[in-house]
């Protein structure tokens, strides 16, 4: 045991443990009826949410390549999955959801993936805020072509109604979402602690001494964009088993930067813990502020800039850092260790 | 060209003509050069940068590369690393032209560098920097990353192992855990020098590596270039303004003035070059060296 926890990265292992505590809260909220409508109508969506966040991070945060086109990639899950979804149930009423919703995920994310490449290669020669912009493009195009493909619902939209039949949706889904979560953030997070991970911030930290030190630097930035993109499909395919139509209008601009918003504000880089608990707050905020009704938007508003400061203002380090888990740690040792030394001092006194 | 055959690391200019073999290494006698830069140059637009530049290293040779600022020793190191294209001439490294091959390849044939303005992976710890440098020489698939198979602890074990190795070199291994970015100046010099050694090359570059150092720490590191070259057996070719560190520990040095090399020779013909007191002193009466 010892020795497998010393296998894992300390705050891999924390995500992982939020990330489970998370799920088997959704579960017995549920089971136990606990659940008000409103929280059950969240459950879904925050787990789609935590996914999209922690794979755009990746982009973003380890990768430090800006994109605003993972709506697009995940309306190319979605719409794949559900599609698949559909086709299946249709031929095959008996088949039960446990071998049509995993077959969907992995092809919707794999659609997305070699969707994330095609972009990704001419994607290669801009960088920065340009980057930003083709990937807005290409998430504004994939979302005007679906309107105009008649297959997929057009501008009424995809009736997904079929596929998950039950009207207590959220405790049908969660199984899958839970484990379509867990084992991704589990993936992506061994990844970045592997060779390939380094060379990913390599390319981040220093674009030129990563190519000097014999890294790929193209090779990476399309791989990234492939695996960002397959488990952004991935959440498509939640989200549209999840709704009874999809709309390709409601993959815009706006999505993509609420789940920029999420990986800023839960701090970008290697730590995918700050994604999980900003991709929650972030989607349980405007639900639990309905009751303001007219300041809903404007109290959101606030909050994100309060949380914005919190985070990054320089002057506000010193706080920071004394609510990190670490300071918490070292105090705490600091204790522990003044104890002992009483305690011996008070033992060779008794002597 | 004929008297390349006789194996000399660094050809004499006319103003010395050195005894055939005198400049090589006694160690290196009758090996093919490692590195064989033949009438390297480049244009920035009007400006020539860099013009017939040709040198031979051979394989376990220390060589210096001076003149002043703005003499285009850095851009000679990035046409050696292919950062630039040259517009002409050809780069041999162990005999195989590496024209037209990319920056990263460049490296995996065996040409590793640092930087004049340090580049470190400064998010990154000074462990990993290390490991980035091996990435080349490490195994590990993507399916061993993402699904932690036996190989990927193999690998990640065996990376951590080298890489405290290397750090050593340098008394650096208690600061492996820290973040490159917060390590003093020296030791980030220090850092890139193994970064680039991780890389497991054939001719180390290093551009100004005692820039900014102190006089002990420019001794430490005059001293851990030797070690470096007899541990490794690799050729190093250092561009450096300290004199002290040049004459004391290369065994070649070539003087560049104008993106011309003006002068070849050992430190002691070096020193007494007129044509190089000139360039660095700048008398003007003179000006056609
Ligand atoms: N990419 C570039 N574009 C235009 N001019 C350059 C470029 N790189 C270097 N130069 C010019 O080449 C000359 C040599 O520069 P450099 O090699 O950095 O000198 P140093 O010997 O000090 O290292 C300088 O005049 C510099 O301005
Ligand atoms: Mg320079």
């Amino acid at each position: 045991m010892k020795k497998f926890l010393s296998r894992i990265n300390r705050r891999d292992a924390l995500t992982l443990l939020v990330l489970v505590g998370i799920f088997a809260f959704f579960f017995i909220m549920l089971e136990t009826g606990a659940a008000s409508n409103q929280f059950k109508n969240m459950i879904i969506p925050m787990s789609y949410y935590i996914l999209l966040a922690i794979s755009l991070n990746l982009m973003v945060g380890v990768l430090g390549e800006l994109s605003l086109g993972h709506a697009g990639f995940m309306s190319v899950g979605a719409y794949t999955g559900c599609f698949l979804s559909v086709m299946l149930v249709e031929k095959f009423p008996e088949l039960p959801m446990y071998v049509y919703l995993p077959v969907a995920m992995l092809c919707g994310g794999l659609m997305a993936a070699l969707f994330g490449v095609l972009i990704g290669i001419p994607a290669l020669r801009v960088k920065g805020d340009y980057l930003a912009i083709v990937t807005l493009a290409f998430c504004e195009i994939i979302k005007t072509v679906i309107i105009n493909l008649e297959f997929l619902g057009g501008a009424i939209g995809f009736d997904t109604d079929s596929i998950v039949p039950d009207r207590n949706k959220a405790l049908t889904l969660l199984p899958y979402a839970a484990f379509a979560v867990i084992v991704s953030a589990i993936l992506i997070m061994n990844l970045v602690r592997s060779k390939h991970g380094r060379a990913i911030m390599a390319v981040r930290d220093n674009r030129i001494a990563a190519e000097a030190c014999g890294i790929n630097v193209n090779f990476y930035k399309v791989a990234v964009f492939g695996i960002a993109a397959f488990f952004a499909g991935i959440a498509g395919v939640l989200y549209g088993h999840n709704d009874v139509l999809l709309k390709s209008a409601n993959f815009d601009f706006n999505m993509s930067i609420e789940i920029l918003v999420m990986v800023v504000l839960g701090g970008m880089g290697s730590n995918m813990l700050g994604s999980v608990i900003a991709a929650v707050v972030m989607t349980a905020l405007p639900e639990m502020l309905r009751d303001f009704s007219d300041y809903r938007m404007l109290i959101y508003s606030v909050m994100l800039i309060v949380i914005m400061l919190f985070t990054s203002a320089p002057a506000l380090a010193g706080i920071r850092e004394r609510l990190s888990l670490g300071f918490i740690k070292e105090s705490l040792q600091k204790k522990m260790a003044k104890k002992a030394e009483k305690k011996k001092a008070g033992k060779e006194e008794e002597k | 060209m004929s008297e390349r055959k006789t194996v000399m690391s660094v050809n004499g200019t006319e103003m010395f003509s050195p005894p055939s073999n005198i400049l090589i290494p006694t160690r290196d006698e009758g090996k093919k050069p490692v590195l064989d830069v033949r009438g390297l140059g480049i244009d920035f637009g009007g400006l020539r940068a860099v013009d017939e530049f040709t040198i031979t290293v051979s394989p376990t040779e220390i060589s210096g590369l001076i003149g002043p600022n703005g003499a285009g020793k850095t851009t000679v190191f990035n046409l050696l690393t292919n950062v630039y294209k040259p517009t002409r001439g050809a780069i041999l490294l162990d005999g195989h032209p590496t024209a037209g091959k990319s920056v990263a390849q460049v490296n995996r044939m065996g040409i590793a560098r640092t930087f004049q303005n340090i580049r470190l992976f400064d998010q990154m710890t000074v462990l990993d920097n290390v490991r980035v440098g091996m990435s080349n020489n490490i195994r590990c698939n993507f399916a061993e990353s993402f699904l932690r198979l036996p190989g990927y602890f193999k690998a990640e074990k065996r990376s951590r192992e080298r890489a405290l190795e290397l750090l050593s070199i340098f008394h650096m291994e208690s600061e492996a855990y820290t973040l490159a970015g917060n390590l003093p100046y020296g030791a980030q010099r220090r850092l890139e020098i193994i970064r680039a050694l991780a890389t497991e090359p054939k001719v180390l570059l290093l551009d100004e590596p005692a820039a900014g150092m102190n006089p002990s720490e420019t001794h430490a590191l005059m001293e851990s270039i030797r070690q470096i070259r007899d541990q490794f057996g690799i050729a190093i070719v250092l561009i450096e303004h300290d004199m002290n560190l040049v004459m004391g520990v290369c065994e070649g040095i070539a003087v560049l003035n104008f993106g011309k090399v003006i002068a070849k020779g050992t430190p002691d013909q070096i020193k007494n070059n007129e044509a190089v007191i000139e360039a660095y002193l700048g008398r003007q009466e003179k000006k056609e060296a």
